[in-house]
């Protein structure tokens, strides 16, 4: 079993009363609620747990990109990817991922992870999500009648980009391109692992299981509402003779752990009501832009994440409901791992994102719940797949090969033959935000 | 009466309305596409020989993924028009229909006798931004689209099925006409028409519902501005969609106009 520690990277001070305030958290949530002064030590606490999530064991460290949005401040993940790059050691890069019918030329997407790949030493995971309709429709303008084909033109590129050994042209309908030639080209080959994630659009699955890509369902309805699309998705992978390897299927959950049952519900339920109910909280008219989803995701019956109708699914649901609903996983670390590995068996699935930093909770609270689960739950799910292989991981440099960064102290800064003290050591550990 | 045509050696199937006989009239439906029950378009039939196709993508109608663009749809126009042996008509437009009638006499100026355009799309004009009709709920759509949103007409158009499958089943058809209306209108209703209209020669009447709130009436000066031969009409007590509104004021400028 791997573990994948996720940021979606929220602001955590949307005003109370938000839902009645305001129509929409994302695509055109109001300017003027976010602070950049907050938002520079919120994206610091952020960047100090993805790095924390390294030394303490977790297998990927997970970022991706959304725009104009509450919950999810990466607009460019490739950034947040980069400025962990240097400060972690093992864990892998897990970008998912770039929504490549946005970049013009899609050529940019193969440079920046090839870019990122060098400079980790081999750690990266490249992510290919179409994008939601928000991001891609409302906040990026694409025509939602093209956008997937777009999208398959887009990755098709940057596979031959990755892949062929000279200087070609691509003459593609929305890219065309005279000299495509991969400078730097990625130090994985023939490439980094590829990784989908989609929020149940059936396509996906074919799509996925045609390539060989790993398929990663990013919900926040949890692994009981979840289950659907996993068999979905199994059901194509069985069709099509593929291997049942769980590896080959990640699926995000909201996990929260702390001593006891009931410290668990003291501690996180005020953050579960901020982020079902402020962050998710998204106009019904930006769900889903005519076109985006196809007829066959339409009859299948999936219902979009946002939007009226998940809205109203989650509608008064209390502490108690979210557990039992599976919305999230709570608990002391043994309810916690007797959950979770049935969660993780029900799916079938190989590749747990988790989810422990979200809405409104703090650093402290943040760091125990991560120290908790890397001490008494992690180490004994390990071998929950003995008999599977995980062939959607990166395969580093040898760790001994790799670069070092040079060691600098940071409250001593340099300059011009003078050191200055940037700060005192008790003012520097408590600048977290607010 | 429906009829189907299939055109470009069958690579379009085109699910077609015509009603009576006399000079060729072409209805070009908006965004929302055709109901199946256009009383007016029968109503026209009286006068004219009116020939309403679905836009591929639409309806019955196939090949929808040979059009990308405003470009694809009035090369569509022309190609309907040949193949029907039919070299100049009558063009009337509604909203997107107008939008594409234009380009469709714009691009080849022998092909439109008298040019309608009624709250038509086209033009973006910064001042009056024309709302986001793709992220609007049924339940909102009404106010923009009529007069009287609580009206018999208005209900019929914002009904929303009981049945669960006629649910689905009409928010798929819905999500394919939208889908292809995307191509010409996402996300800002504007494909370079100012480049091109005032290349059109026909005489053309602008005729506007008084209250539309999705392509407000300043929008037929904009019209007005950029082509020869206009003349305005504004229509009372209709929103964006006059010929099921005000049935009989829209027939009476319309008969009116090409008859003069």
């Amino acid at each position: 079993m791997k573990f994948t520690w996720f940021h979606l990277m929220p602001y955590r001070y949307l005003p109370d009363g938000f839902k009645d305030k305001y129509r929409s958290v994302w695509v055109d949530i109001p300017r003027n609620l976010y602070d950049p002064k907050i938002g520079h030590r919120l994206y610091n606490d952020y960047l100090d747990q993805l790095e924390l999530a390294d030394r303490l064991g977790f297998d990927g460290l997970g970022v991706n990109e959304h725009h104009q949005n509450g919950y999810g401040l990466m607009p460019s993940p490739n950034i947040m990817a980069a400025a962990i790059s240097r400060r972690t050691r093992n864990a892998a890069l897990v970008v998912l991922g770039n929504s490549i019918a946005l970049y013009n030329p899609p050529i940019r997407v193969a440079e920046e992870f090839a870019m990122l790949d060098v400079i980790s030493g081999g750690r990266l995971v490249a992510g290919f999500p179409v994008g939601t309709s928000m991001d891609v429709n409302f906040c990026y303008g694409e025509v939602p009648a093209t956008i997937r084909e777009k999208y398959y033109e887009a990755h098709d590129l940057i596979l031959r980009a990755w892949n062929e050994p000279d200087v070609f042209a691509f003459n593609g309908k929305f890219t065309k391109l005279r000299y495509v030639n991969l400078w730097p080209k990625p130090l994985q080959q023939p490439r980094p692992p590829i990784w989908i994630p989609g929020g149940g659009s059936v396509e996906t699955w074919d799509f996925c299981a045609d390539h060989g890509y790993q398929y990663s369902f990013l919900s926040y309805f949890g692994y009981k509402a979840g289950k659907k699309v996993a068999d979905g998705y199994w059901n194509v992978m069985a069709k099509k003779g593929k291997e049942m390897n769980p590896y080959s299927l990640g699926f995000a959950q909201v996990i929260a752990v702390a001593n006891t049952d009931k410290e668990a519900e003291e501690l996180y339920a005020p953050h579960m009501d901020y982020f079902y109910n402020r962050c998710l909280h998204v106009y019904n008219g930006f769900a889903d832009a005519p076109g985006y989803r196809t007829p066959s995701t339409i009859r299948a019956g999936i219902v979009a994440q946002v939007g009226k109708e998940a809205a109203l699914r989650r509608e008064g649901l209390t502490w108690n409901d979210f557990l039992e609903q599976g919305y999230i996983i709570a608990g002391s670390p043994k309810t916690v791992r007797e959950r979770l590995t049935e969660a993780m068996k029900s799916l079938n699935c190989g590749h747990l994102m988790m989810l422990q930093q979200i809405g409104s909770m703090p650093p402290e609270l943040v760091r125990m719940g991560m120290e908790l689960f890397a001490r008494e739950v992690m180490p004994h799910m390990r071998g929950l797949w003995p008999n599977f292989e995980d062939k959607w991981s990166p395969n580093p440099m040898p760790e001994p090969e790799r670069a070092m960064p040079a060691p600098i102290d940071l409250r001593r800064i340099e300059t011009n033959g003078k050191t200055v003290h940037a700060a005192s050591p008790a003012a520097h550990e408590s600048r977290s935000a607010k | 009466m429906k009829t189907t045509h299939k055109i470009r050696d069958g690579k379009f199937s085109v699910e077609t309305w015509e009603f009576g006989s006399g000079e060729p009239l072409l209805f070009i439906h908006g965004a929302g596409g055709l109901t199946g029950f256009d009383p007016f378009l029968e109503e026209l039939g009286k006068d004219f020989r009116v020939i309403a196709p679905h836009l591929p993508g639409y309806g019955e109608s196939t090949g929808g993924e040979l059009i990308e663009d405003v470009v694809d749809a009035a090369l569509f126009y022309h190609q309907l028009m040949d193949e029907l042996g039919i070299p100049s008509a009558h063009i009337v437009g509604h909203s997107m229909g107008g939008m594409l009638a234009a380009e469709t006499a714009a691009l080849d100026v022998h092909r439109a006798k008298k040019l309608v355009l009624a709250d038509a799309a086209g033009f973006w004009l910064n001042e009056h931004p024309i709302p986001d009709f793709f992220a609007l709920d049924l339940s909102e759509l009404g106010s923009y689209l009529f007069h009287d949103p609580k009206s018999p007409i208005a209900q019929l158009f914002l009904a929303i099925p009981d049945d669960p499958e006629q649910l689905v089943e009409m928010y798929v058809e819905r999500t394919k006409r939208l889908a292809m209306a995307s191509k010409f209108l996402w996300p800002i209703p504007d494909r370079g028409l100012k480049k091109r209209a005032h290349r059109i020669a026909a005489p053309t009447l602008l005729l506007w519902g008084e209250s539309d709130r999705l392509v407000p009436p300043i929008y037929a000066g904009e019209f007005a501005k950029r082509i020869k031969n206009t003349k305005t009409e504004m229509l009372k007590a209709a929103g964006h969609m006059p010929m099921y509104e005000q049935p009989e004021a829209f027939i009476a400028a319309v008969r009116g106009f090409l008859k003069s």
